[in-house]
């Protein structure tokens, strides 16, 4: 028997060790809680096999166990779960609270941000911390959520040469998309501001402050504030 | 308890084991050992666990003495060892004792070479494996390289097994280095078919820009067309993006876990240890294989190790 899957959905390998399922090709919410939906499923009952999962803004990338199962049989055992999503309640999201302080030393972009949009600076922090955000999924390294939601007047293109070094903490927009860096890392997004916050441990319980479908929001804080947390 | 005391750490060495996997979804990706079929062999040799930890060197590799009597196998590229002076061959297994010194040079071969001891490398574990991510400062000794005067803890080793000394067949599963062969990656067909030709024809050359996070390669001949943009998704370990530039960059164990570029190929499993010994320079060429036959490659890779 085989199962009806959603009409969107499609599986593709993408190597010999993992597969793609695909959601359609369009960012959008309903897409995103159909993703969540089936990390739900899949997490309150673990098929055999599966080895780790990436999700994405439309798809899920599956690793799995090629030693002991094929592509054929890791698809049809992921089949019944695609079938099942309408049937999950989701959970009300976390709202997820990021203190930043935005500009000067802490956000070197915010003046460049704001003379593209022909904005003021302080337009820009109050379009920015006025947003709730949707965390889609975290990926690129370890801890960085991919938020969606930003104020259409605030898109701003990536920068054309990426940074070597982003420091750690710095809240960015990249296209229409923001995000925090939550280790020093390279990156190309525009740098508007920086939290205190510690947003991957490994030694805390979910060693990520951010998890998929998180609602987040930021927070002004004055430099002021700012230094006086950095120094405690 | 005894323990490994490096003396020099060698141009970049990390704790390195198999890997984290499960922890996708919040951004990290596996990490473990670029070759891990020689850390696999070096394992078995000891009769540790596959996945014990061990040390994995780079291009020049380091000096190290032990607290007590050690049992220790060294795989991967040759490295010229020598114990107090002594060559010591690869894929064997010997007993450095306290006092003696372990030192490795410049790569005779490949990009990476293998310390093993019995017991393994015994430090805490970070989300289930010992194995170092540089990027993210994760795992293996906080999360870094190794220094000098890094003192590392070697586990008990009353509960290994019995070494084993298949080492021929293993060395020989181990430095066989061929053609790279792909899978077609998941945007295969976005590609313009001349690109997808010039990348099976073409010799490349590896670029300095060579490390755990992925290898980025220069034809010979070509640059590749591009296949567009893509929405960001999830990217396989071995996956061969290309960005606009058009010259491929092969993601490797440290990777990103997702990416907007478009994936042309994937290197197979099998080839994984492969990747893991280019070094700048190395000429690479690529063959393209049926998912059907990657399989067959993979289950019969991993009855000979059997």
């Amino acid at each position: 028997m085989k199962n009806l899957l959603p009409a969107n959905t499609r599986f593709q390998p993408a190597s010999d060790q993992s597969l793609l399922v695909q959601f359609g090709q369009e960012i959008s919410l309903d897409t995103h809680r159909e993703i969540v939906s089936f990390l739900k499923l899949l997490e309150a009952q673990p098929p055999k096999g599966i080895v780790n999962l990436h999700p994405a803004y439309c798809s899920v990338l599956v690793k799995f166990d090629a030693l002991n199962f094929t592509h054929a049989e890791i698809e049809a055992s992921l089949e019944p779960y695609l079938a099942r999503l309408q049937e999950v309640k989701l959970p009300v999201p976390r709202l997820r609270e990021i203190p930043v302080c935005y500009g000067g030393e802490h956000g070197p972009d915010l003046a460049e941000v704001a003379s593209i949009h022909g904005l003021s600076a302080e337009e820009v922090v109050r379009l920015h911390s006025s947003a709730t955000y949707t965390a889609y999924f975290l990926g690129f390294v370890p801890g960085f959520a991919y938020l969606g939601g930003l104020p259409p007047e605030l898109a701003t293109p990536r920068l054309q040469a990426p940074r070597k070094v982003v420091p750690a903490g710095s809240v960015a927009i990249g296209g229409n998309q923001t995000g925090v860096y939550p280790t020093a890392t390279p990156g190309g997004w525009r740098l508007i501001g920086k939290t205190l916050l510690k947003l991957f441990d490994p030694a805390s319980a979910h060693s990520s402050f951010f998890e998929i479908g998180d609602q987040v929001r930021f927070v002004p804080i004055t430099a002021e504030e700012f230094a006086r947390a950095a120094s405690q | 308890m005894s323990t490994l005391t490096v003396l020099s750490p060698g141009l970049l060495t990390t704790v390195q084991d198999l890997g984290r996997e499960g922890y996708g979804a919040i951004g990290v990706s596996a990490s473990g050992a670029a070759d891990m079929l020689s850390l696999r062999i070096g394992n078995k040799l000891l009769g540790n666990l596959e996945g014990t930890a061990g040390l994995e060197m780079t291009l020049l590799g380091g000096a190290f003495q032990f607290s007590g009597e050690t049992w220790v196998a060294i795989t991967g590229s040759d490295f010229g060892a020598a114990l107090d002076g002594q060559a010591v061959l690869p894929y064997t297994v010997f007993k450095v004792s306290l006092g003696q010194t372990l030192q490795f040079g410049p790569t005779k071969s490949g990009a990476r070479a293998y310390l093993c001891v019995r017991g393994g490398i015994d430090l805490p574990k970070t989300l289930g494996s010992r194995s170092t991510h540089l990027l993210s400062g994760l795992g293996g000794l906080d999360g870094r390289a190794l220094r000098k005067g890094d003192i590392l803890p070697i586990g008990d080793d009353s509960r290994c097994g019995t070494a084993s000394y298949n080492s021929t067949t293993w060395h020989d599963l181990a430095i066989k280095r061929g053609a790279i062969r792909v899978t077609k990656g998941p945007q295969w067909e976005n590609f313009p078919s001349a690109a997808r030709i010039k990348f099976l024809e073409q010799t490349y050359i590896v670029t300095e820009e060579a490390n755990r996070m992925g290898i980025r390669l220069t034809g010979t001949r070509y640059e590749l067309e591009s296949a567009g943009e893509l929405i960001t998704e999830g990217v396989s370990l071995g996956a061969i993006q290309v960005p606009p530039s058009g010259q491929p960059i092969i993601l490797f164990v440290e990777q990103q876990t997702t990416g907007g570029y478009p994936k042309l190929a994937n290197v197979i499993a099998v080839d994984f240890p492969t990747v893991g010994q280019l070094r700048p320079r190395d000429e690479v060429r690529f063959e393209l294989v049926s998912i059907e036959m990657a399989r067959f490659l993979y289950l019969e890779r991993e009855r000979a190790l059997m």
